[in-house]
This record gives structure tokens, C-alpha cells and sequence, in this order.
């Protein structure tokens, strides 16, 4: 169980320095120019010439990016081109905005595309419809259309939730909660139809082994069977797929802040972009990365811990 | 395969899709998208970029079906012509992703040597990455337009044809008609084209459909964020207007939304009634129907002679009257696998049932349990078990027999257990339940009943997984787990078919004194008559759901009566001298 959990570790922080390795030489190769974007569209020639220099953006990209790896593995990420912040500082302040919608995105359509899922496999008929129209629908419509539209409706026509603004958890764990209800409902829409649908699937898929029949041979009640057996051997699918959908919330994330006015990371990502400001951007990648090898690190564990297999091999 | 026939295969299905009601719909309204939005300059009533500011936000009219922004710009003619930036978006996306995910899956797939590691690298490491901020990242350097984010984009689901792809090829690379390619001699280029990219085709045009999906959402929201081309109306373009403004006019976020949603509905509907056409399934898994409880019926009183066994039925501790099961096809026929089947089994006794594969010998035993697969349906003038009727009995009753009353040894050792529970597990779980045991004392039983069928260290196979035991220790398992509850009849359903022809032997003789020393009813499903000469005392035989004849396992084979039973006797004894190699013997194979 450990070599996996180290090898699962190994990989990951493999595929995270690829990114990152990947990120930098695209982004000083093909035409980013954070001098440029620091001093803004009106600076002579003359200005950006030294800020250049300033930057060290006249010595070779290799060594640039030898530099910027060793800074970030001391845990020195370096000085915003454009806003002269440190970028760690940034990042941090903005980071939890971000990961509490994602994870609550994540636990919510874990939860409910579960029961969601194991319903619309056992209850045939009208209801199995139902929810697989329902599953489309979730798939078809955009998640920042529909948190314009919960926004609408539950924030400024009712007033049951700010329409705007994230509340520190550790200021009030209540309006924490208020604040990143409907970003998280938008944001998990997508999420629990793929879940509930890869559920469904696997579970019926499942239903109809012989060791199910077996089990039933036994005397052993159906719930039983279902809760324990089935869900166990459908949930492997269903895990992947909750990483995959993980992925999608940080990155969706980007755009539900905007429409509910969260100054998460995405915010920062997209004002970096406009000023390339290449030393937040490679922050960014380089935290949202790690997150997604933690959470896939994560799931792989609880992957071992459903499979037998897995934990032996 | 000639041309012709690969050509007979693509537009099959496209035919079949039309006839599909959700194909004809979704398809239509494709079309309909895919016209407005190619004819927009002819048919928007407007100059979408006409900025008329007297008329800001006015309500739908006749000049206006959907209303003016809040630059007094017609909504309709905006959304029409918006209408061609999301399919160029879906186009070089859907384009990229199948330039790259279907030839690195093919070479992959057909290869699989070190280019299917880096590949797979590759793969998982796209597919890791959140794609927003790749695109923010490539906006950067690159500048918003169409053509390097949506290209990035492509890149970026192309993971998912790459998988797709490689597994339908290593699907059928061994197949036969491929290993005949190669031995005819064809270049391996000629094969992955002529042969397997046939094959990839179905699956990967309906990902498409998806595909085309994501990049119509995900375009949408990158206008939304502000990435796009201003001068251009788009969807996710009026949408973000639309948001802007959507305290004074929250009507307006209601289109676009509308539009991209019916759009990407449209394209998963039409890709989902493609993957029926084509039987791919990956996003519509087939359901079987939940089997009906066996119903009682009274038969007619002609058809119910008098019976060899009526005398003893009432020292039968099973028995079953005019059994018959049968499937509703897709069709509207019905399909009979069982026909006025009757049978006993008495405390104490082992009843062979016999018959060649697709008799129908499986689907009587399951009916007797109460297990058939679901969608059958199943009839029976009588059905009782220890004097307690039990036709027509709920799923909760039948529960109450199995195991307790009636247990069942399956055919498959490795498939019949759960792979995700130790042994321990699945053998007491079952007696806690039953027999109301604590863990303490079910494991204690199970280490009593593990060394009974010859398990040499009981503890460590209680903590053992089913991949880690052999199928003969599998089936010892599974026999103790039919014998856990003490059941007064056992089901075996060719218990030894699966096994190395050494462990035949052992598991039979296992089960026959087991049955003997539990004073059991036996029901022994088997198509070796060695095996019925061994150790059966009665004999069924059975031949299209039909049972032929019935009687003693001695009378059988000194006078069989039927002259399939005389057949089945022929082609297995004649010119075999000893009775103990014939436990060997099969009758036929399936």
C-alpha cells in the first residue's frame, strides 16, 4: 500500500513538473512579453529595454527557467511583473475562494450523484427517464448560464444569498456558507450528471454478475447487496470520473467567480494573462497543479482501498 | 473487405438513426442551427452590429422578436449570426481532437510498444490539466482568437479519442480477420486503415457529437470571461452583455442560454440515438427487466395425466408442477426455455438433472430459486417446498428460503465470488444474517466449514481475496457457502465443468458426502453422465426445455426408455470399459 501510494506520489509530481516545464518554455518562446505587459502599451522602447533587463528576461530561457525551479522549490516564487506583490502572498490570499468551490463542487456531486445514480439504475421505468433527462440537461446547459440564472432568482429576486462577494470562513462560517451556495450549486450541475450517469451504468453493469446472483443465493437482503457489494464493485468508474470532474471545477471555477464576483484565482489568472505577467501565471499553474495531484492522490488512495487488487499489485 | 462492403456499413447506420424518433428530432433541429446560422446574413432581420441607441433595451415587437440590447441592437439577428462563431469554434476543435487523439490511438493501440507508453503519458497528463487555465495561459502569449484557442482546446480533449481509440483497437488487433490480413500479407498501414479504422469509426463519431458539445459551452464561456472577438456577435459574447445588464433586463440572459443549451442537447441526443444505432453503448447501458415472480396457474385437468412420481410427492421435500419460463422478445414473440416441467427431490436424495447445453437445465434450477435473469417470465401449476407453497412467493419470502432452505452452487468458481471482499467476509455474512450468529461465532463456523471441504489453513483463506485462490479452492469456497445455513436441499449447477479434470473427482465425491452426512435433497445439474452414474439416485433428462423421461439412475442405463436417452447413453458409454474413468466423460460439450 505504501510503494502505491509513493508510486502514485512519484507520478503525479512528475506530471505537475512536466506542466509547469511545458508552461514556461511556451509562454517566453511565443511572445510574452512581461515587460512589456508591466509598463503597459504607451512605454517607449527605451523604458522596456531596461525593465528587461531589470527582469533578467535578457538571459537565456533555460537559465531562466533553472532559476525560476529552484526559487520555487525554496518556496520563492518570485515578484508580480505587473502589481511588484509577492506572488506566494497573492496566491495564497486568493487560493481558498477558488478550492472551496471546487472541493464543494466536488462533495456535492459526489453526494448526490451517487444517490442519484444508484436510483435511476434500480427504480426502472418512468423515473430512470426522468433522470437521464434530467443527467442531459445537466451535461447541455452551460454552468455559468445557469448561475446567472440561480443568481437571478435566489439572490436578487428572493435575497436568500449575496449575489455578489466571498465571506472568509474564518469570519463567519455561516455567511462562508451563504457566500459559495449557488457558485457551488452552478458549479456541481455538470458534475453530478456525470457521476450519476457513469453510476448508473456500472451499477446495472454490476447488478447483473454472477457473484450478485450468488450473494442472492445466499439469503442475503437486497439492501444489503446494493449498498455493500454493488456499490463497492460499480465505484471504481465512478471514482475516476470524480477526478476527472475535480479537474473541471477548478478550471469552470474561473468563470462561476466572475459571474458571483469572487476574487479567486481565476481572477488573478485572467488579470496576469492580460498584463503577462508570466511569474503570477507559472504561481497559478504551479499551485492549481499541485492541488489536482493532492485530490488525484486522494482518490487514488480511496481507489486502493475499494480494490483489492490495486493494494496487492 | 471490398470497397462496397465498407461502404454498405457507413450508411447503414446513418438510415437507422432516422428512424430512431430522438434521432429525427435532434438531428432536425442540428439542421436547423447549422442553416440558420450558415444563412444568417440572409435571413437576421438586422444588421447585428446596427447600434440604434433610442431603441435600448426594448421589449420584443414585430421589428424585434427577441428585443434590443442594451446598445439597442436586435437580439435575433445577433444570436443568428453568433450561431457561426460557435460551430467554427466546435469545427477546429472537434478537427484538432481527432487529428491527434485517432492516429496516436491507432498506432497505440496496434503497436503498443514504446510509443503507446509515451502516448498514454501524454494522455494522462492532458487530461490533468484544467483546461481554463491552459487557454488563459496560451491567450496570453497567443491572443484570444478563435483559431489558437480552440486548437488548444482540441489538444486538450484529444485524450479522450486517443482512449477510446486505442482501446477498440486493441479490442480487436487479435482478432482473426486481422491475423488474416497479415498472413495475406498486407502492409500494416493497409490493415490499420482498411481494417481497424473501420471499426474505430462508429465510436469515435459519437464522442464526437459530445466533443462538439464541450467546445461549444467552453467557447461560450471564454467570450463570457471576455476572450473573444468584440466586433463579432457570438453566444457567449450576448450572454456576457446580457449579464451586464441583467439587473435592468434579466430577460435577456434567458436566449443565449437557451440557444447554447438546445445546441449542445441537440448534439448529445443525436450522438446517443448514433451510439443505439451502432450498438456502441458506452453512454446508454442496456437494463435487463426485473424477472416476475413464478405465478401459479391451474392447468387444465386433460394435460395433467397421471405422473410415475405422483406417488411420492408426498414425501418430497421440493417439488415443482408444469414449470415453464419463458422471454418476451423485442419482437412481441415469446421465447419458451423451459415447458411444463415437473420434478421432486426428497430429503436425502440426489436427482441428476441431464441434457446438453441450451436444454434449458440452468433456467429450471434458477426458477427454482428464485434467481432467473430479469425480463423472464415464469409459470408453475405447483411449487412447494417442504409443504409450504411457495409459487407466487415475494422477493422478501424467497429470501427467507435461500440458504436457509435452498442453496445453490454455482458452475464459475472465479465469477461467483465478489472480488472486492475477503472470503471471511463473504462466507459469514450470510450466516449472521441467516442464522442470527455474531461475527465471533460465524467465523468460527466458517473456519469449522472451510476445513471440511479440505482447506488446509482456514484462517489465512478467510483474510484471502478471490484473486488470490485457485478455481478448485474457489469452488471449495463456494460449497461451503451453500452449506453455511444448513440448507435441506442444495442446487449445484455443473459444479464441476470449470475445474482441472484432478479436482473433478474430489469436489464431486465432496458434495456427494456432504450431501449424505446433512441428509440433503440434491439437485445436480450436469450434462456427464459419469458423473450422474456416480452419484445421482434418480435421473431427469431433459432436451429443449423439455423433460424426455425421468427415473431411476439404475433403470437409465439398464433400460433408458426415450430414444434421446438412448442416443446420449451411446455416444458416451459405448467401448469404455471401467466405470471410474467415466466421470471423465462428457456427453457433449457446450
Amino acid at each position: 500500500m505504501i510503494s502505491y501510494i509513493a508510486r502514485r506520489l512519484t507520478v503525479g509530481l512528475l506530471l505537475a513538473l512536466s506542466v509547469v516545464t511545458g508552461m514556461f518554455f511556451f509562454l517566453m518562446l511565443t511572445g510574452s512579453d512581461p515587460a512589456r505587459g508591466a509598463l503597459g502599451l504607451y512605454a517607449t522602447a527605451d523604458q522596456v529595454a531596461t525593465k528587461r533587463i531589470q527582469l533578467g528576461l535578457n538571459r537565456p530561457v533555460v537559465e531562466q527557467y533553472l532559476d525560476w525551479l529552484s526559487n520555487a522549490l525554496r518556496g520563492d516564487l518570485g515578484i508580480s511583473s505587473a502589481q511588484n506583490v509577492n506572488v506566494i502572498d497573492l496566491i495564497v490570499t486568493r487560493l481558498p475562494v477558488t478550492v472551496s468551490l471546487a472541493l464543494g463542487a466536488v462533495l456535492v456531486a459526489a453526494t448526490l450523484g451517487v444517490v442519484v445514480g444508484l436510483l435511476a439504475a434500480l427504480k426502472p421505468g418512468i423515473f430512470d427517464r426522468g433522470l437521464q433527462i434530467a443527467i442531459m440537461l445537466g451535461f447541455s446547459l452551460p454552468n455559468f448560464w445557469v448561475a446567472i440564472i440561480l443568481a437571478l432568482l435566489f439572490a436578487v429576486n428572493l435575497g436568500w444569498f449575496p449575489a455578489t462577494g466571498y465571506v472568509h470562513i474564518t469570519d463567519s462560517p455561516s455567511r462562508w456558507l451563504l457566500s459559495i451556495t449557488l457558485p457551488v450549486i452552478s458549479l456541481s450541475i455538470g458534475s453530478i450528471a456525470a457521476i450519476a450517469q457513469q453510476l448508473r451504468n456500472s451499477v446495472i453493469t454490476t447488478m447483473s454478475q454472477d457473484y450478485v446472483r450468488t450473494l442472492r443465493s445466499r439469503g442475503l437482503p437486497a439492501r444489503t447487496i446494493v449498498l455493500s457489494h454493488v456499490l463497492r464493485n460499480a465505484s471504481p468508474p465512478a471514482l475516476t470520473m470524480l477526478s476527472l470532474q475535480f479537474i473541471a471545477a477548478m478550471s469552470g471555477a474561473a468563470i462561476i467567480e466572475r459571474v458571483f464576483g469572487l476574487q479567486g484565482i481565476g481572477a488573478v489568472a485572467i488579470n496576469a494573462s492580460g498584463n503577462s505577467d508570466v511569474q503570477v501565471i507559472m504561481g497559478v499553474l504551479l499551485f492549481t497543479v499541485l492541488i489536482v495531484v493532492i485530490v488525484n492522490l486522494a482518490i487514488d488512495i480511496l481507489y486502493a482501498a475499494i480494490n483489492p487488487k490495486v493494494r496487492i499489485s | 473487405m471490398t470497397p462496397l462492403s465498407l461502404r454498405g456499413q457507413r450508411v447503414r447506420p446513418w438510415r437507422a438513426v432516422l428512424r430512431n424518433p430522438l434521432g429525427v428530432v435532434s438531428g432536425s433541429v442540428l439542421v436547423l442551427i447549422v442553416f440558420a446560422s450558415v444563412f444568417a446574413p440572409f435571413i437576421s432581420p438586422h444588421d447585428p452590429n446596427l447600434v440604434v441607441l433610442s431603441e435600448s433595451l426594448s421589449p420584443p415587437s414585430g421589428n424585434h422578436p427577441m428585443g434590443t440590447d442594451g446598445n439597442g441592437r436586435d437580439i435575433l439577428s445577433r444570436l443568428l449570426w453568433g450561431g457561426q462563431v460557435s460551430l467554427q469554434a466546435g469545427l477546429i476543435m472537434v478537427t484538432t481532437a481527432v487529428l491527434v487523439g485517432v492516429p496516436s490511438g491507432l498506432i497505440a493501440g496496434y503497436y503498443s510498444r514504446w510509443f503507446d507508453n509515451v502516448a498514454n503519458w501524454f494522455s494522462n497528463m492532458l487530461m490533468s490539466l484544467p483546461e481554463i487555465l491552459i487557454i488563459i495561459v496560451v491567450i496570453s502569449s497567443l491572443g484570444s482568437g478563435l483559431a489558437p484557442t480552440m486548437i488548444t482546446l482540441g489538444v486538450l480533449a484529444s485524450p479522450d479519442l486517443f482512449r477510446l481509440t486505442r482501446s477498440t483497437v486493441v479490442g480487436v488487433r487479435n482478432d482473426l480477420y486481422i491475423d488474416a490480413a497479415r498472413v495475406a500479407g498486407l502492409s500494416d498501414f493497409r490493415i490499420i486503415f482498411r481494417h481497424v479504422l473501420s471499426v474505430v469509426l462508429g465510436p469515435v463519431v459519437v464522442r464526437i457529437s459530445f466533443i462538439f458539445g464541450m467546445a461549444i459551452i467552453v467557447q461560450s464561456g471564454l467570450e463570457f470571461l471576455g476572450f473573444g472577438d468584440a466586433s463579432r456577435p457570438s453566444w457567449g459574447g450576448e450572454l456576457s452583455t446580457a449579464f451586464q445588464s441583467f439587473q435592468r433586463a434579466p430577460q435577456l440572459v434567458i436566449y443565449p442560454g437557451l440557444v447554447i443549451g438546445l445546441t449542445v442537447m441537440s448534439l448529445a441526443l443525436f450522438g446517443t440515438a448514433l451510439a443505439d444505432t451502432l450498438g456502441v453503448g458506452r453512454k446508454s447501458v442496456r437494463r435487463e427487466k426485473r424477472s416476475t415472480p413464478v405465478r401459479p396457474v391451474v392447468a387444465p385437468a386433460d394435460r395433467r395425466g397421471p405422473r410415475a412420481e405422483d406417488a411420492r410427492r408426498g414425501e418430497a421435500l421440493l417439488s415443482v408442477e408444469g414449470l415453464t419460463v419463458g422471454y418476451p422478445q423485442e419482437d412481441g414473440t415469446f421465447t419458451t426455455v423451459v415447458d411444463d416441467v415437473s420434478l421432486q427431490v426428497s430429503r436425502g436424495e440426489v436427482l441428476g438433472l441431464v441434457g446438453e447445453s441450451g436444454s434449458g437445465k440452468t433456467q429450471t434450477v434458477f426458477a427454482l430459486l428464485g434467481l432467473l435473469p430479469s425480463g423472464a417470465q415464469t409459470v408453475a401449476s405447483a411449487l412447494t417446498f417442504d409443504g409450504h407453497n411457495i409459487a407466487g412467493a415475494s422477493e422478501k419470502q424467497m429470501q427467507a428460503f435461500r440458504g436457509k432452505r435452498i442453496a445453490y452452487v454455482p458452475q464459475e468458481p472465479m465469477s461467483n465470488l465478489d472480488p472486492s471482499f475477503t472470503i471471511g467476509t463473504q462466507l459469514t455474512r450470510p450466516m449472521r444474517n441467516s442464522l442470527g450468529l455474531t461475527k465471533k461465532e460465524a467465523t468460527a463456523k466458517a473456519i469449522q466449514l472451510l476445513k471440511r471441504v479440505g482447506i488446509q489453513d482456514p484462517a489465512r483463506m478467510l483474510a484471502s481475496y478471490p484473486h488470490e485462490i485457485s478455481g478448485g479452492m474457489a469452488q471449495r469456497v463456494l460449497i461451503a457457502g451453500a452449506v453455511s445455513c444448513d440448507p435441506d436441499v442444495l442446487i449445484a449447477d455443473e459444479p464441476t465443468t470449470a475445474l482441472d479434470v484432478t479436482v473433478q473427482a474430489e469436489v464431486l465425491s465432496l458434495l456427494r458426502s456432504l450431501q449424505q452426512e446433512r441428509e440433503m435433497g440434491m439437485i445436480l445439474v450436469t450434462h456427464n453422465l459419469g458423473v450422474v452414474a456416480d452419484i445421482c439416485d434418480r435421473v431427469a433428462v431433459m432436451r429443449s426445455g423439455v423433460i424426455v423421461e425421468q427415473q431411476d439412475a439404475v433403470g437409465l442405463f439398464a433400460t433408458p426408455q426415450h430414444s434421446y436417452t438412448k442416443a446420449l447413453l451411446g455416444a458416451s458409454l459405448e467401448g469404455l470399459p471401467a466405470r471410474a474413468t467415466r466421470v471423465e466423460t462428457e456427453v457433449t460439450r457446450g
